[in-house]
């Protein structure tokens, strides 16, 4: 029973790291870009959320929305800003390009008159309820996220394999020159991409906060990290496997803290990334194949 | 979706990112040592205050900084013959900002007695700065042994008004045991903080020597949020007690978790919890030890919290009146040595016997550690109470 409430438990922090390596990965697939702003974005989010359902008083799903409103236009005006300029130098341009961005991001929230650079609690916008079901306990905020994300998911298969832009968004992913020859507009696919992932990370926030409710402008960073190596282990820009790779972490960390040691936690979750990427850099998904000319 | 992939590219660029996030942390750490300043004709005495001001303790940085002005206000803004200066400075509870404002605090304004900081861990690296310079430095609030001390070797410059980490977890054990008659504990600590890191250790050696049984003794990083896992085995356990030695927004997240995960557990915690942004809803019944309850009769105390709230408006915590104290202990060494120079000062303050403050009369031992008792506060209805006093 109690492997079973700490499978849970890894499942609750695995389902938001997966919000946020979607947006790691989407934006990868497209421009080739590891986004390291992806974490401040999602710190974003959960404040716009927090203030949505405390000072605002906006009821709940409202204010999941807003915040992906605002991080949605954060996403895209940091695309326009920080990474279009630099779209056709050499990668590692844009790379520093993204820590600017995230150090930006941090420090500026930090002001006073931005977020402040104090811990806030946040007060939850719903008691919350515990269910137990023959010794196992399910609170009614593991279940929100639980179907929160799984729509979301569904969301996103829709947009990318249904719709018009989300053809578009895989035409690009494949080949920008040829994309562009077959009448794509890039340059919006490249925005849309950035909007979609940046929602992603506004919901990822919004529930992390109300899950493990304390929030300043610094949170970002680590479940930046944690969902970046989610991706890369799924395999960095198949979409499937941000999902897979978060799942994966969000049990590696948890069994740790769980049957090892509490104090290896990082140092695992972590070494995951290295070993990956000296074993099988594409990923679980990932097929190993000749770079196409 | 479709994509090229390049392992060796990706490779890259995490080692990019390693070094760029190492480089970002690390680089600033040195202290340099600089000459006096010219003396003028009026006799001034220069004092800088550290503290939190900002970040996730900052309620303890407010607290400290309004005794500190308290003290030097009722002064007059003078010591002996001289007229008090001060420069207040703030360290975000980063250890690395810490070592660079007190840098700034000796080489470029000049002070002679630095009157910080809060948290241990930011106070053990400024006493390394202010020993090296021969400034004097007296912190409020920090209760881990090494700031005075140092592998056997004792930082002269260096003084505390609160009492150490051994005799608060030695307390905090003794009450659980004696008191509440519990007999088995977990413990949960942060791994990078000295301060937790003792008073969990010390909690545990006199827990275990008093017959108690401790279950689980487990650590996380300073960053964590989600302690789900490790309460969840803590859950399992049934401990009597949940010893949470940690700052008060630290103890308020994990005490909500444990609280989900069905722990019943009395949580039991040290000084760090003194704080009004601690979540009293959470931690109702818990207790605390600390240095001092603004409820003990003794006259001083009264006094003392009648002055604080005609000027600020609200009860004096433990923060501020170690800050209160420890100005005052360094204004008396000022006067007593009548001097400017830090070597003289710091002498006066060893000799330190006997000096009435709120928190106790302060005699310093030989490692500039004075001998004081510890109080235990308990949470309930959404105050602090005040259960006893415990004497050395």
């Amino acid at each position: 029973m109690e492997f079973l409430a700490q499978v849970i438990n890894g499942l609750q922090l695995g389902l938001v790291y997966a919000l946020i390596a979607l947006g790691y990965t989407m934006v990868y697939g497209i421009v080739r870009l590891i986004n390291f702003a992806h974490g401040d974005i999602f710190m974003v989010g959960a404040f716009v959320g927090y203030f949505g359902f405390t000072s605002w008083g906006l009821p709940f799903p409202l204010a999941i929305l807003t915040a992906m409103v605002v991080c949605s236009i954060l996403g895209v005006t940091i695309e326009r800003v920080a990474y279009k300029p630099l779209r056709y130098a050499p990668k590692i341009a844009a790379l520093i390009s993204a820590f600017g961005m995230s150090l930006f991001l941090e420090y500026f929230c930090s002001l006073k008159f931005v977020f402040g650079p104090n811990f806030r609690v946040v007060k939850r916008p719903f008691e919350e309820i515990h269910w137990n079901l023959g010794g196992l306990t399910i609170t009614n905020i593991q279940v929100m996220i639980f179907i929160v994300v799984v729509v979301m998911l569904i969301i996103l298969q829709y947009l990318i394999f249904r719709t018009k832009i989300g053809m578009a968004m895989r035409s690009v992913s494949m080949d920008h020159n040829t994309a562009r020859l077959m009448g794509v507009n890039v340059d919006n696919t490249i925005s849309v991409t950035f909007a979609i992932g940046s929602a992603f990370a506004a919901v990822g926030g919004v529930l992390y906060a109300v899950a493990y409710p304390q929030i300043y402008p610094f949170m970002g960073i680590m479940p930046g990290l944690k969902a970046f190596t989610a991706a890369v282990l799924g395999g960095i820009g198949i979409i499937p496997g941000a999902v897979l790779g978060a799942l994966i972490m969000g049990q590696v960390e948890t069994m740790t803290s769980a049957y090892l040691s509490s104090q290896l936690r990082d140092a695992i979750a972590f070494s995951i990334l290295i070993l990956v990427l000296l074993i099988r850099p594409t990923g679980i998904l990932g097929r190993t194949e000749t770079e196409k000319v | 979706m479709y994509l090229k992939r390049n392992g060796k590219l990706i490779f890259l660029i995490v080692v990019l990112a390693v070094a760029l996030l190492a480089a970002g942390c690390g680089g600033k750490q040195q202290a340099q040592q600089e000459a006096k300043p010219a003396p003028s004709g009026e006799k001034v005495i220069k004092i800088g205050f550290i503290g939190p001001l900002t970040g996730d303790v900052k309620t303890f940085g407010e607290s400290t900084k309004n005794g500190f002005l308290l003290a030097i206000e009722q002064a007059g803004g003078k010591v002996g013959d001289y007229k008090i200066e001060y420069e207040i400075a703030d360290d975000r509870n980063d250890a690395t900002e810490a070592v660079n404002v007190a840098t700034k605090l000796i080489t470029q304004d000049k002070v002679k007695a630095i009157v910080g900081s809060v948290t241990s861990k930011c106070s053990i690296p400024i006493s390394k700065v202010a020993n090296d310079n021969k400034v004097v430095q007296i912190s409020p609030t920090s209760t881990n042994p090494k700031l005075t001390v140092d592998e056997g070797k004792r930082k002269e410059y260096v003084f505390r008004a609160c009492f150490i980490d051994p005799f608060q977890g030695t307390v905090a054990a003794k009450f659980a045991l004696d008191n509440l008659k519990l007999k088995t504990a977990a413990v949960l600590y942060d791994q990078g903080n000295d301060y937790t890191i003792g008073l969990a250790n010390y909690f545990k050696e006199a827990f275990e020597k008093g017959g108690g049984k401790v279950l689980a003794f487990e650590s996380y990083a300073q960053n964590d949020t989600d302690f789900s896992a490790v309460l969840t085995k803590i859950a399992k356990l049934n401990p009597d007690i949940l010893y949470l030695p940690d700052y008060y927004q630290k103890v308020s997240l994990i005490g909500k978790q444990a609280r989900e995960k069905g722990i019943k557990a009395v949580f039991l915690g040290g000084d760090g919890w003194d704080s009004k942004d601690l979540d009293f809803a959470t931690m109702e019944g818990g207790y605390f030890t600390n240095h001092y309850s603004a409820d003990d009769p003794r006259p001083e105390v009264k006094t003392w919290v009648e002055q604080y709230k005609a000027k600020y408006n609200e009860t004096p915590d433990a923060l501020a009146t170690l800050a209160y104290d420890a100005t005052k202990l360094l204004l008396n060494a000022i006067k007593t040595a009548n001097s400017d120079d830090p070597a003289k000062i710091k002498d006066a303050l060893q000799a330190t016997s006997s000096f009435p403050t709120v928190s106790g009369k302060i005699t310093y031992d030989k490692d500039g550690n004075p001998i004081k008792s510890a109080a235990i506060l308990q949470i309930k209805g959404g105050k602090q109470v005040y259960v006893d006093t415990v004497s050395p």
